[in-house]
């Protein structure tokens, strides 16, 4: 197989267009919006690479995936091998070329983004390309690992525990995943759209970790099915907390019990998770007015506001009480968001949802807002322009400002330290919490972040885990 | 793996069913339920444990077919499996100390869940007894069980087929005013029988402890669909209850929220035989 060539590098200011399906036809359906490069597409896109000697995109990447190395193979057109490269780092290629937030990571660091109007290299694309060139035309392979005899639990199946248990299992441990759903996946399954990333691509990657010999149990609430202590008692040799952030926060105004609030996640969780996209054709039902208001703008957010476009709401508002540069999701999503018609009121703030005699919401109200003074962290703080409020006609309200972690293994698993807003105290290094022998990653322990942090988290724990253990 | 060991039609409503779930069985206390999925694509209906065998690794609840997934677990037979079965969630009963005498009040199959709880407070000493309201004598469930362990099992049916004619409330506001002492009340059954219940206690001060069924879909704390306003805050009651000091639930509320989804769920039962032949082809 032909090594890293040597060529000319391709200096093309923006990155090869990824094919995407229009926005007026995407918005009602819920098919993936990325269509996904070519191979040809890939190999020109992977030109743009400098191969620079000191990388700085891997600096972004918290999971080091190799990138310079990993594009090289691409340029040659060898697919499998820039698999084999990346996959040495990131067990979920597939997923994090799709979601991470490549602007504030790899791509943020590559030095051909640095010059004025030039694009970074398109980190992300390459990723998700090679994965599912992969995984349609890959060979898989069925790894032979010796097993060590150590057992293993891991709570949790979003990307933090996936990852755990991969790891731990390739080195030799019985790992088993233990997970509240009926599905695995975490966000992966029950938040994150269809139309951004497809569940049979979670599955996909899923099951290449479960081939290492990892052994997924659903239907299991860790603290109420079986505790920490009782995981313990039955053997295993230590526990992995990767139990996410999924405890949705409302904003404590009037009216959030009404009929028409959802959470976000109830509403992503029961058009994801659920199919109930597909209702009446499925029987978990989903309704929406035809005027739509989200409060937030994450990556969230984001998702619900489109999501719900897709259902047929006419008019999508996301309000957001800070201004579009404040706004936490993804650039992209946010660029897709207004191509497909959903509108934004940025310094805004939702401060009432009002209803009818019967219990449904009609309307909002919302306060004006400016930039004041920076606060501690930097940002300008957003103020109320007083006087300034006004009504929004709606009868679907979708909270989508936060989620905190899930206190119920905080409540069931005496010694375990939590910060006061619930979050999982570890020893950074290692991933160790306050007791012996238990770990824990991702959401949990750093509140609603990333999937690749969350990746990262549990790859770390895996090999602390397999230190202590091992006795290394 | 969860596969139905024995079934038993109570009334042309509502059907028991006892399941093997050996890890919930286990585990469970009064006061908790389960969510189980039947097929695939179905959905996640929240039902309370009636009784548990742990020995035999198994649960019995009792549902009222009400709609499109009630149903569906009503066509299961003895040797079928349901597709998911998850629990037990919520919290355990807590009762309070020192009570000497407990009256359960149960509407239709709210038998099922009092049952659990009468029978916890009866191993721990405490004299418990229990009405069975129900609209006809059919629906008056589990007398036979409760009197194994209750010093009374009253009987009320609207039409005066069997025991008292009108409804538990009927009996309860009868036993007060004739002077027996309650430490607790425990009433659990359609949202509006609990209402009324509390409107029975609340002069009287009397504790009352209800078990709220507002709509779910995880049940593991993560949706917050299933909030409900108890003393002016909201609570998600999967996680924080169901069991609630009903003297302060707002229940007006809880029964506009149960509402939410009615024209969607009359649909998708009218139409049921199509989204089976649907779901069934997904498989
Ligand atoms: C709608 C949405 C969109 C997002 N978009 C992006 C994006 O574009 N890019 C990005 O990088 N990040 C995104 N995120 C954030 C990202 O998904 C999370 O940071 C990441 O999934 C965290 O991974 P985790 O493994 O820690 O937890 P989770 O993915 O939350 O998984 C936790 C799992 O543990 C299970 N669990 C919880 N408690 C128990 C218990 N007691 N017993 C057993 N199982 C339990 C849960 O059911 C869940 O399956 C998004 C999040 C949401 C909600
Ligand atoms: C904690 C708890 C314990 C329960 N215990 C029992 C029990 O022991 N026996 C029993 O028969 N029923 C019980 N229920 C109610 C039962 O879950 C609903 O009757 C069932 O989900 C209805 O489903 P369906 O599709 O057959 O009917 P549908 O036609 O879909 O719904 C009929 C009505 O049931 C309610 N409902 C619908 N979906 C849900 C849902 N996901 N969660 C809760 N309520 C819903 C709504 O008020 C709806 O109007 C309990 C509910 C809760 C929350
Ligand atoms: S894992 Fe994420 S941050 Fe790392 S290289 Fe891939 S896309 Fe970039
Ligand atoms: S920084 Fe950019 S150009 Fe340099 S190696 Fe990384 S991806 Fe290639
Ligand atoms: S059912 Fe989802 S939070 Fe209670
Ligand atoms: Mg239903």
């Amino acid at each position: 197989m032909a090594d890293a060539v040597r060529r000319k590098p391709n200096m093309a200011k923006e990155k090869v267009k990824m094919p995407e399906q229009d926005p007026n036809v995407r918005n009602r359906n819920f098919e993936e919006v990325a269509l996904g490069y070519t191979p040809e597409m890939a190999m020109e896109e992977a030109t743009r690479c400098l191969n620079c000697k000191k990388p700085f995109c891997m600096e972004g990447c918290p999971v080091n995936v190799p990138i310079p190395r990993f594009i090289e193979q691409v340029v040659a057109g060898n697919f499998e091998k820039a698999y084999e490269i990346i996959t040495e780092e990131n067990a979920l290629p597939a997923i994090t070329g799709r979601v991470c937030p490549q602007e504030n990571q790899c791509e943020g660091k590559c030095v051909r983004g640095r010059a004025k109007g030039c694009e970074s290299v398109g980190i992300g694309r390459l990723e998700r390309f090679v994965a599912d060139y992969h995984r349609e035309h890959g060979e898989h392979k069925t790894p032979h690992v010796e097993k060590n005899g150590k057992k293993v639990a891991v709570v949790g199946s979003g990307p933090a525990g996936i990852t755990c248990a991969g790891e731990l299992a390739r080195r030799g441990y019985d790992v088993h995943v233990f997970e509240a759903l009926h599905k695995t996946g975490g966000v992966l399954s029950y938040g994150i759209p269809e139309f951004r990333l497809p569940k049979t691509i979670v599955q996909a990657e899923a099951d290449v970790v479960a081939d290492y010999g990892v052994d997924f149990e659903t239907n299991v609430v860790v603290g109420r099915t079986i505790t920490v202590d009782e995981l313990e008692e039955a053997g295993y040799d230590a526990v992995f907390v990767g139990s996410g952030a999924g405890l949705p926060r409302f904003q404590g105004i009037p009216g959030e019990n009404l009929n028409g609030v959802y959470s976000a996640n109830e509403f992503l969780t029961r058009v994801n998770l659920m199919k109930g996209y597909m209702f009446p054709d499925r029987p978990t039902p989903v309704k929406i007015s035809p005027t739509v208001c989200v409060v937030g703008a994450g990556n969230v957010a984001m998702d619900a506001a489109r999501t719900a476009k897709r259902l047929g709401a006419e008019n999508v508002y996301i309000v957001y009480r800070r201004s579009e540069e404040e706004a936490p999701a993804r650039k992209e999503e946010i660029h897709h968001a207004k191509e497909e018609g959903i509108q934004f009121k940025f310094l805004t703030n939702p401060i009432a949802v009002n209803g009818d005699e019967e219990g449904w919401v009609k309307s909002i109200t919302c306060q004006e807002m400016e930039l004041g003074e920076a606060d501690a962290s930097g940002r300008r703080r957003p103020v109320p322009v007083e006087g300034h409020t006004f009504d929004i006609e709606t009868g679907t309200f979708i909270v989508a400002i936060g989620q905190s972690p899930n206190p119920l293994i905080r409540q069931t698993t005496p010694g375990l330290d939590t910060q006061k807003w619930g979050g999982i105290i570890v020893n950074e290094e290692t991933m160790e919490t306050s007791r012996d022998s238990v770990y824990a990653g991702g959401d949990a322990v750093t509140g609603a972040a990333t999937v690749i942090l969350a990746m990262g988290a549990g790859k770390k724990a895996a090999i602390a885990i397999d230190e202590k253990l091992s006795g290394k | 793996m969860y596969k139905i060991v024995r079934k038993e039609t109570l009334n042309d409503a509502a059907f028991e069913m006892e399941i093997e779930a050996p890890m919930v069985a286990r585990k469970c206390e009064a006061g908790q339920f389960i969510i189980l999925r039947v097929g695939e694509d179905g959905e996640r209906i929240p039902l309370t444990i009636g009784d548990f065998d742990r020995e035999k690794g198994t649960i019995t609840i009792v549902v009222q077919a009400v709609g499109f997934s009630t149903k569906q677990l009503e066509k299961l037979e003895v040797g079928d499996e349901v597709t998911d079965f998850v629990g037990p969630l919520g919290r355990p009963t807590e009762f309070h100390d020192g009570l000497k005498r407990v009256v359960g009040v149960c509407g239709g199959i709210g038998a099922a869940p009092v049952y659990p709880q009468l029978k916890a407070l009866a191993e721990k000493g405490v004299k418990v007894d229990v009405i069975i309201g129900g609209r006809e004598a059919q629906y008056v469930l589990w007398a036979d069980k409760f009197k194994t362990f209750c010093d009374h099992v009253y009987i009320a049916t609207d039409n005066g087929e069997l025991g008292t004619k009108g409804f538990g409330t009927t009996v309860l506001q009868q036993l007060i005013d004739e002077g027996v002492k309650f430490d607790e009340v425990i009433a659990i059954g359609p949202v509006i029988m609990m209402k009324n219940v509390v409107k029975v206690t609340k002069p009287y001060n009397i504790p009352t402890s209800v078990s709220l069924n507002p709509i779910m879909v995880d049940g593991t704390g993560m949706c917050g669909c299933c909030r409900v306003t108890v003393d002016g805050q909201t609570k998600f009651a999967c996680v924080d209850g169901p069991d609630f000091d009903g003297l302060n639930v707002d229940f007006d509320e809880l029964m506009e929220r149960q509402r939410f989804f009615k024209k969607e769920e009359k649909y998708v039962d009218e139409h049921a035989d199509r989204i089976c032949d649907l779901m069934r082809g997904a498989e």
